[in-house]
């Protein structure tokens, strides 16, 4: 079946990075978005309570990196609409992200690939974010999908 | 503090106890504000419905969230959530309890360190899995403490 969106140019997309974008993570905002999940764990809410376990004071939770955007390459599509849907995550996590670390964030468009759906065609763009700490160290990646009808 | 699991305390078929959420919309106000997120479909029920939804809808991450506590609640102060998928295959709105549920599917050690694979799911008061996933954590071992 011969992609009616995602053309050979379309395609070419595939590989393309955003710019890095870098954020400081304050204690504040990581018990700012524990508090908005309703996540009460001492070790992203009490920095005492933190020091007492292995983590050695406090972390943030698994989507905090959600509050850290990315700059996604822009990818332009013949569609009839600008309709999109966030179609899920896969997270891989390596290292704790703490109060104090200074995260370098960058995307890049990983697939994007077409399938026929009821409305016509679907268009689904795969993009892989990392998260590194300043010691260059991956604490986390984000493999996104988004879907564009 | 809830108890530590170790690897051995676990068997496939395991089931996670389900952590109770009650989203309000005050809730996906704060989300909006602490993850940055503030497309209007989220908080702003006149903008929900020209937009053919019923009302605001909960973010997708929120849930994905959710997720996440029941995963770094269940490996403890002692493991790590190593993976965590979530698709969302369903809208829920604010105002009804949902449930964040999972179940072990799969324990085995590798590169020395013991993991456990477990299907975890939100779902709705009718009993719908409106945001299907999966998780790794790695967990303590009594052999090796």
């Amino acid at each position: 079946m011969a992609n009616k969106v995602v053309t050979d140019e379309v395609r070419a997309n595939v590989g393309k990075q955003g710019e890095p974008r870098v954020y400081d993570v304050e204690r504040g905002a990581i018990r700012r978005f524990a508090e908005a999940i309703g996540d009460l764990n001492p070790i992203f809410n009490d920095e005492a309570a933190a020091r007492e376990t292995r983590f050695g004071g406090m972390i943030a939770p698994p989507t905090f990196c959600r509050s850290m955007g990315s700059a996604i390459p822009q990818v332009a599509l013949d569609l009839p609409g600008f309709r999109a849907l966030d179609g899920g995550s896969d997270w891989e996590y390596f290292k704790p992200i703490r109060a104090g670390d200074r995260i370098t964030v960058q995307s890049k468009i990983a697939d994007i690939r077409e399938t026929a759906g009821r409305l016509g065609p679907m268009v689904f763009i795969v993009v892989e974010t990392s998260y590194s700490n300043q010691f260059a160290q991956i604490c986390v990646t984000q493999r996104s999908t988004v879907i564009r009808y | 503090m809830a108890q530590q699991f170790y690897f051995e305390d676990l068997e496939v078929g395991y089931e996670i106890a389900p952590l109770e959420k009650n989203p309000t919309t005050q809730q996906l106000v704060k989300y909006a504000g602490a993850s940055g997120d503030f497309y209007q479909i989220h908080y702003d029920k006149d903008f929900a419905l020209a937009n053919k939804l019923s009302g605001v809808i909960l973010h997708g991450a929120l849930k994905n969230a959710f997720l996440g506590q029941l995963m770094t609640d269940f490996a403890g102060d002692a493991g790590w959530l190593r993976k965590l998928s979530v698709q969302y295959r369903a809208m829920d709105m604010p105002g009804a309890k949902l449930l964040a549920k999972g179940r072990v599917t799969k324990k085995y050690v590798e590169n020395g360190e013991h993991l456990i694979d477990c299907e975890v799911w939100i779902e709705n008061e009718k009993g719908d899995k409106t945001t299907p996933g999966s998780a790794t954590v790695a967990l303590p071992s009594r052999q090796s403490a």
